[in-house]
């Protein structure tokens, strides 16, 4: 049953079958079999049956299919609930994490570059100079201690990746709405903002507006400033990519379409496609107008969606 | 007309006054059911949408298949009661837990907890020369989806591929974004058919392909 590689030839990522693993034990190999489903790979796909009869994994197609059958329900079952034990309190730690180490990584990779800029030609600057001094072959203490320090720098740039990757997992089966809206960095960081899924929830799509421009707000708040427009959601291409003059519409619209995203994975859990739909439909006519200057003017401002609530 | 267009296993059955396609199989969402053939709703999948018009699709029955969005199993469902194994791709994981439970009782359909844009993540799963690809997914960037997808499909097999105006672009007039879509398609298809999907799913273009 399990001794379907040979010893001599551990199974390569790149070539072998989802069933190729190198582990001995009937336990051991469905345990394994399961993690080369949910994270295996390979570079193009291949007569896997036939391979798997081939390698006497399984004696013909029929049986193949039933473990496949057998071998995916386990991994997707227990994908399933793995990603949707995930919480928004796990989500603000990732985002926190991808923070500091982006911002940890940087700092390291400029103190790095800047170092071996001294003792090599041509570096450059930032986490790819980093990377480009890693690669080096050190002589001596000095240089030794350099490229270590680029090594560090790069690695802490490849943990950002990573958290970024599982941010990206995670987002959507802890607020599909939100995240189907503002995309799993975004999302994340909203949530984050507001400290939770369910506080985001019940912030008015006014707050959520001005969500991360707290500075902005209270210099208003004390006179001294005009309203902030928007705040973090500045970083959604509904918002930056809209002309400077529809960009207050197109930030009050969009957060009162996140607003009720949240309320609905807070309070549902389930994707809306009408929340989706009517955030498109009302980008499409905010960004009209830039086409339609000139006769509209600015007629249809202060206009019905800052609120929100009431589509539901 | 499009009698002749179905697979063997999709019928015409008459299921709660009106005849209606169906296939054999476990019930999975409530559908209606008679002598143990279930509705297949064209309104709520975009493949029975399409065989409902006549599409002409190249599905016979029995074939392998690749579902990309299977979602909560809906339409997977009904493709693996009348073809051989299926291969179901879904990447959120909630409408994953429905389809688990649609594919529980049906022991050629294999549920998969992937993104469909990342080919490479279930490559050492999903076998090669697959004879069709059905694919729903309503991200942006469907026809690109559909190219990196091709290489599992078969030199004479079949893309069924919906496309999703909104999803690419709200602003765009759908046939603009159809024409995109399809000029990305034809760099690694050849285009057989399409059909507006429109008595069924508004703004949806049902394509049908083969590669080049």
């Amino acid at each position: 049953m399990s001794e379907d590689v040979a010893p001599d030839s551990p199974p390569d990522v790149g070539s072998a079958g989802w069933f190729a693993v190198a582990v001995a034990g009937a336990d051991d190999d469905a345990a394994a079999r399961r993690d080369r489903i949910l994270t295996g790979s390979a570079a193009s796909p291949a007569d896997w049956p036939a391979r798997a009869v081939e390698a006497g994994f399984t004696g013909d197609a029929d049986e193949y299919y039933d473990r496949l059958k057998a071998a995916t329900t386990r991994a997707t079952r227990e994908a399933v609930r793995e990603r949707e034990r995930a919480d928004d309190a796990q989500l603000i730690h990732a985002i926190r994490a991808m923070d500091d180490a982006e911002r940890t990584a940087n700092e390291l990779a400029e103190r790095a570059v800047e170092w071996a800029g001294s003792l090599f030609d041509d570096v450059d600057p930032g986490v790819e100079g980093a990377r480009a001094v890693a690669a080096r072959e050190p002589e001596g203490e000095v240089e030794r201690r350099a490229v270590s320090l680029a090594e560090r720098a790069a690695e802490l740039d490849d943990e950002r990746a990573a958290l970024a990757e599982t941010i990206g997992r995670i987002a959507p089966a802890v607020a599909p709405n939100l995240t189907e809206m503002a995309g799993p960095e975004l999302a994340a960081r909203l949530i984050a903002l507001a400290g939770g899924l369910e506080p985001l929830a019940k912030k008015p799509s006014g707050t959520v507006q001005v969500l991360g421009a707290e500075d902005a707000l209270f210099a208003h708040l004390s006179g001294r400033a005009p309203s902030p427009k928007h705040g973090i959601i500045y970083t959604h291409e509904f918002v930056r990519g809209t002309r400077p003059e529809d960009r207050g519409s197109a930030a009050r619209a969009l957060a009162g379409k996140l607003a009720l995203g949240a309320r609905a994975d807070h309070y549902a859990g389930e994707r809306r496609e009408r929340l989706h739909d009517d955030l498109r439909e009302r980008m499409a006519t905010i960004r009209a107008r830039a086409d339609g200057e000139g006769d509209a003017g600015e007629a249809e401002d202060g206009e019905t969606e800052d609120g929100g609530a009431a589509d539901e | 007309m499009s009698e002749s267009a179905l697979p063997d296993g999709v019928e015409r059955r008459q299921i709660e006054g009106g005849r209606r396609l169906a296939t054999r199989g476990e019930p999975v969402y409530g559908e209606p059911t008679a002598d143990g053939w279930r509705a297949w709703d064209p309104e709520r999948s975009k493949l029975g949408g399409m065989l409902e018009l006549g599409v002409e699709t190249g599905l016979t029955g029995g074939e392998t298949v690749l579902y990309l969005g299977a979602a909560s199993g809906t339409t997977v469902s009904h493709v693996a009661d009348f073809a051989g194994p299926t291969y179901a791709v879904e990447f959120a994981p909630r409408p994953a837990r429905d389809l688990l439970d649609a594919a529980a009782p049906r022991d050629r359909l294999f549920p998969l907890l992937k993104d469909a844009r990342k080919p490479e993540t279930y490559a050492h799963v999903v076998e090669a020369d697959v004879d069709a690809i059905v694919q729903d997914v309503a991200t942006r960037g469907q026809a690109e989806v559909a190219v990196r997808n091709a290489q599992f499909l078969a030199d004479d097999g079949r893309l069924l591929l919906a496309v999703k105006a909104r999803s690419e672009d709200v602003t765009a007039d759908p046939e603009t974004v159809f024409e995109g879509a399809l000029g990305r398609l034809r760099e690694a298809y050849e285009i057989l058919e399409t059909r507006r999907l429109d008595r069924f799913h508004e703004d949806h273009l049902g394509v049908v392909a083969t590669p080049k």
